[in-house]
């Protein structure tokens, strides 16, 4: 066997036994009764905002505090505490992608990626909607 | 039913050449298929001049179809779907351009027209390699063109035309009346986000660069086909060169526009977006070096043919990941999903959207499948040499550091197609806490063998080096970096400190290694190639490497927040103190800056002074006053504005441009996070109270006093324009507050045959409004004051320091200029020709990357 042959398996591996252990780190796409079952620990949950309560942010007070209730597919609710600005269209938005953990009160959340109806154009739905919007009579 | 207003022409002439070119396409493919197998000379000929025809007439076409595109969206033409999605009234000229490539279609017609393009280059240049290797660009040229073709067959429609038409795309009521045109007043127009020069001009360099990696190949390709299995190498290296140069320069152009104008707050964030890009690119650096290995020394020929396929198939990947929605929630990058929750009620759409995704998998599997198999097929047949390589040789430590980019690229594959695995297997498997650590830890361990192997394997001969002639070259740079590398560690230590001493400690060995290969690079130069720098190709392109990676390691290790919110006076709920620093873990990012009253950010007084509107509807600039206070004198040592901008558009889809202040050494960088919005702000209650004053008289707010020094009859200010026939006059006011800060309003009054116009003057800071009302009959001036209760203004801002960041971009810049380098050591050009490249391509990327937005 080559020297470059036990170099490469050993890279390989490595590599295997990178992933592997890296794979710890990987989180999971948790609705919020599920995420509610392992609090402290870091999931991704997919949900819409809950348009009944209101959102409260105040950058004046504190541009790092924004909270806000969110609901997810299954009916799973809960408030939300973000400590970052708050994302400009937030309240446009058709669902959010929210990283962080579930605590007792409120799920803390680190980052937050909006799915908005605007950024889809490959949306026929979304731009049937839209045309209809602009060509209404007045 | 006839539509009125529609102007088809160029739709039918688009689509026309569309077919035409897809037709083309195919007959070049089999002709040149065909000319690389008959033996038969004459026969030969014949097959290449039909091939060489339809392969013109298929690149005319890409250009033709291009110009309909472009007339379409330029003239506004919205009864096609195409210009309604990406062009709008309100869109600038230059981005023209941009709305092309935004889309689907035309960034597939833009591949296109570069394969095209290198095609005739090659059918030129490539001499009896020509059939096989055209053979392949042709049969990609029928897959990009099928994705544009938009033709129904029975049930299914294959690929997406530019040229529908908007009342055939989707339904609406409007359509069932002739005149529905007119009711269509704008179109959708380009997405904010990408309303930026760097969107002008990086999709054409990065697509050049995918188009480039077919090169490599087609000439293995060629190389099993012809069965002469090594000889390929020669003719492909400078390609290669080339291709890494422009891929290289084109995804580095992304993390510079993401740097620069998106507020991403970097310019790389392992988003999967940019691992894709990546990925080829890493294994088109290993096929490029074990292609060098097999020039110099016959062994590593099996490992090029292996890289120089993959290169491919993973641009293909990239497409696939990118294009087809897979990755979902996973990337910020949303617009270039081809939206994955497709509405499903409606039958066409469905099938549309599905068959889109089928073919750019055909795609996928049409070239990766054949070359693989070939490649097992013939695996045998390719040349070898039995005996070892010495570990004392060069090409044994330039396979390792082939072997660590090919490792490398699969370790950031595997991890990017989680989404991947998520659609096959139903799992719910979610990216980590930290994304760009789990990157970053391992790609640390990389740089620090590349770091070694960079600098060492360069002082070793092929076959075999003694250990004397190491020695007597490589102790002087050895030397040189560990004295570099203590100045380092003396006096601009790491502040990295958020993952600990481990990983801090891996960035150090990294530095140093990544040092060490700089400097024994340059010595290299100087001492074995006899400072013959354009002979000096690999060494100049990795001492650009390494200058580009310690850009990247200082830049992300001493990155700096400056603009954390305690500094407003407001204590924050600490989640949690690092055990290094005692700093809290979650630093509190955004600041509020109330307008006209200075708040600090590390060494700087920030004033946000006002906002003003841009000349594209919908943008607002935010000028902020930055000044630096000596000390102890309170001298001002230094004074800039910066003004970050936010668009904001009709349908609320915000973005934020950053606005950064290059020095030398570090950019301040920073942008609006939040801005208020302000059609919703309620109306103000509160009315004016009248004081009646002489001037010198002083009056009283609730927050301080104010004075009135004099009234100007027709004054000179900048608010204010004069008209003919009219008076005016204007109060100069001082404002003191009891925090015995002071403030200028300057409120006026104007008589005009028309009446009265007061224009009142506000002090933001102390939310005081002033009104010059007029003279009563005791000659006193009537001065009106309203402290208001609503909403003062303000902007939440972001700010950064970026150390060294300019290292970054000038190691690219000389990173290219390596590879073009070695591009024309090892191609066929004169010395005018090689000047011409070099200077040009050079003066480019200079431009691009260091003058552009400085």
């Amino acid at each position: 066997m080559k020297k470059t042959h036990i170099i490469l398996l050993l890279g390989i591996a490595a590599l295997i036994a990178g992933l592997i252990s890296f794979s710890a780190d990987f989180s999971t796409y948790d609705t919020i009764g599920s995420a509610k079952e392992k609090q402290g620990k870091f999931v991704h949950i997919i949900a819409k905002l809950d348009k009944t309560h209101p959102v409260e942010y105040d950058a004046v007070k504190n541009p790092n505090y924004l909270t806000f209730y969110a609901v997810d597919s299954l009916g799973g609710k809960t408030k939300v505490v973000f400590h970052n600005s708050m994302p400009a269209d937030l309240e446009k938005s058709e669902r959010l992608v929210m990283k962080g953990k579930m605590g007792n009160e409120h799920f803390e959340c680190s980052d937050i990626l909006l799915k908005c109806p605007s950024k889809y154009k490959d949306d026929k739905q979304q731009l049937q909607n839209n045309m209809k919007e602009q060509t209404s009579m007045k | 039913m006839k539509f009125e207003g529609e102007h088809l022409l160029p739709g039918q002439i688009g689509h026309f050449f569309v077919i035409l070119s897809f037709v083309a396409a195919i007959i070049a493919t089999i002709s040149f298929f065909k000319a690389s197998r008959v033996v038969d000379l004459t026969e030969k000929q014949n097959w290449l001049k039909t091939a060489r025809l339809s392969f013109y007439l298929q690149v005319a076409g890409g250009f033709v179809i291009f110009g309909c595109i472009l007339y379409i969206c330029s003239n506004h033409l919205f009864e096609y779907m195409y210009a309604y999605k990406h062009a709008s009234l309100e869109l600038e000229y230059k981005y023209l351009l941009s709305c092309i490539w935004e889309g689907q279609e035309g960034s597939f017609l833009l591949w296109t027209i570069w394969h095209g393009v290198l095609g005739i280059f090659l059918i030129k240049k490539s001499r009896e390699w020509e059939a096989p290797v055209m053979t392949v660009v042709s049969f990609a040229q029928f897959f990009l063109l099928m994705m544009i073709l938009g033709i129904h067959f029975g049930n299914i429609k294959i690929g997406n035309s530019p040229f529908s038409l908007t009342r055939n795309e989707i339904s609406a009521p409007i359509f069932g009346r002739a005149n529905y045109l007119s009711f269509i007043k704008d179109g959708l127009g380009l997405n904010v986000l990408l309303r930026n020069y760097w969107m002008v001009i990086h999709p054409p360099i990065l697509f050049l660069g995918f188009a480039s990696t077919i090169i490599p190949f087609a000439y293995a390709y060629a190389g099993i086909q012809t069965k002469r299995y090594g000889d390929w190498v020669k003719e492909a290296l400078p390609y290669t060169l080339m291709c890494a140069a422009i891929l290289g320069v084109g995804i580095m152009m992304g993390g510079k526009w993401a740097y620069e104008s998106l507020n991403f707050g970097g310019y790389w964030a392992w988003d999967p977006v940019e691992n894709a890009s990546l990925v080829p690119w890493l294994l088109l650096i290993a096929g490029m070096h074990t292609m060098v290995i097999y020039k110099a020394t016959g062994h590593s020929l099996r490992a090029s043919y292996l890289f120089a396929f993959l290169t491919f198939i993973f641009i293909l990947y990239s497409t696939f990941l990118t294009r087809t929605g897979v990755l979902g929630d996973t990337s910020v990058h949303a617009f270039t999903e081809a939206g994955e929750d497709i509405s499903f009620r409606i039958f066409g759409v469905l099938f549309s959207f599905k068959a889109m995704n089928a073919l750019i998998l055909l795609y996928l599997f049409s070239f990766t499948i054949p070359s693989l198999f070939l490649l097992a097929k013939n695996y045998k047949k390719i040349p070898t040499i039995n005996k070892e390589e010495n570990t004392n040789s060069r090409e044994f430590w330039m396979y390792i550091g082939s072997l660590v980019f090919f490792l490398t690229a699969v370790f950031i594959i595997a991890k990017t197609s989680v989404p991947v695995y998520n659609k096959i297997f139903g799992t719910k498997i979610a990216p980590p806490e930290d994304i760009e650590f789990s990157y970053n830890k391992v790609i640390v361990l990389v740089a620090i063998i590349l770091g070694f192997l960079t600098a060492i394997a360069q002082y070793l001969k092929y076959k075999t080096t003694t250990g004397k002639y190491l020695f007597k070259t490589i102790w002087l740079p050895t030397l040189i970096a560990v004295l570099i590398m203590t100045a380092l560690v003396i006096f601009y230590p790491f502040t990295y400190h958020k993952q600990g001493a481990g990983f801090l400690g891996a960035i150090y060995v990294a530095a140093f290694a990544v040092i060490y290969s700089l400097v024994a690079n340059a010595f290299y130069i100087w001492t074995v190639q006899k400072g013959k720098i354009l002979k000096a190709s690999s060494p100049v392109a990795h001492a650009g490497f390494m200058l580009m990676l310690i850009g990247i390691l200082i830049s992300a290790g001493n990155k700096k927040v400056i603009s954390s919110s305690t500094v407003n006076g407001i204590t924050l709920p600490s989640s949690g103190k690092d055990p290094m620093t005692k700093e809290v873990d979650n630093p509190r990012e955004n600041l509020t800056l109330l307008r006209e009253v200075p708040a600090s950010l590390d060494d700087y007084k920030v004033t946000f002074l006002k906002d003003s509107a841009g000349n594209e509807k919908g943008r607002k600039f935010y000028k902020l006053n930055f000044q630096r206070k000596d000390k102890t004198s309170g001298k001002t040592l230094e004074q800039f504005g910066l003004e970050p901008d936010v668009y904001q558009m009709k349908d609320n889809n915000m973005s934020s441009n950053p606005d950064t202040k290059s020095y030398l050494f570090r950019d301040i960088f920073t942008y609006v996070s939040y801005a208020l919005n302000k059609t919703g702000q309620e109306k103000d209650t509160v009315k004016f109270s009248e004081i009646k004053l002489n001037a010198g008289d002083t009056s009283f707010y609730s927050n301080g006093y104010l004075v009135l020094n004099k009234v100007v009859n027709n004054p000179i200010d900048k608010k204010y324009k004069k008209e003919p026939g009219q008076v005016a006059l204007m109060a100069d006011i001082t404002v003191t507050s009891k925090e015995k800060q002071t403030f200028n309003a300057k409120p006026l009054v104007l008589v005009d045959s028309l009446g009265i116009v007061n224009i009142d003057d506000t002090v933001f800071a102390q939310n005081l409004f002033v009104r010059f009302i007029g003279i009563d009959e005791n000659k006193k001036i009537r001065i009106g004051i309203k402290e208001s209760n609503t909403l003062i203004d303000y902007v939440t801002i972001k700010a950064y320091v970026f150390p060294l960041i300019n290292l970054v971009w000038i190691g690219l810049v000389i990173m290219a200029a390596g590879l073009i380098l070695g591009m024309l050591q090892r191609g066929k050009f004169t010395k005018l020709q090689s000047g011409i490249i070099l200077s040009l391509s050079l003066a480019f990327v200079f431009y691009m990357f260091l003058l552009a937005n400085a």
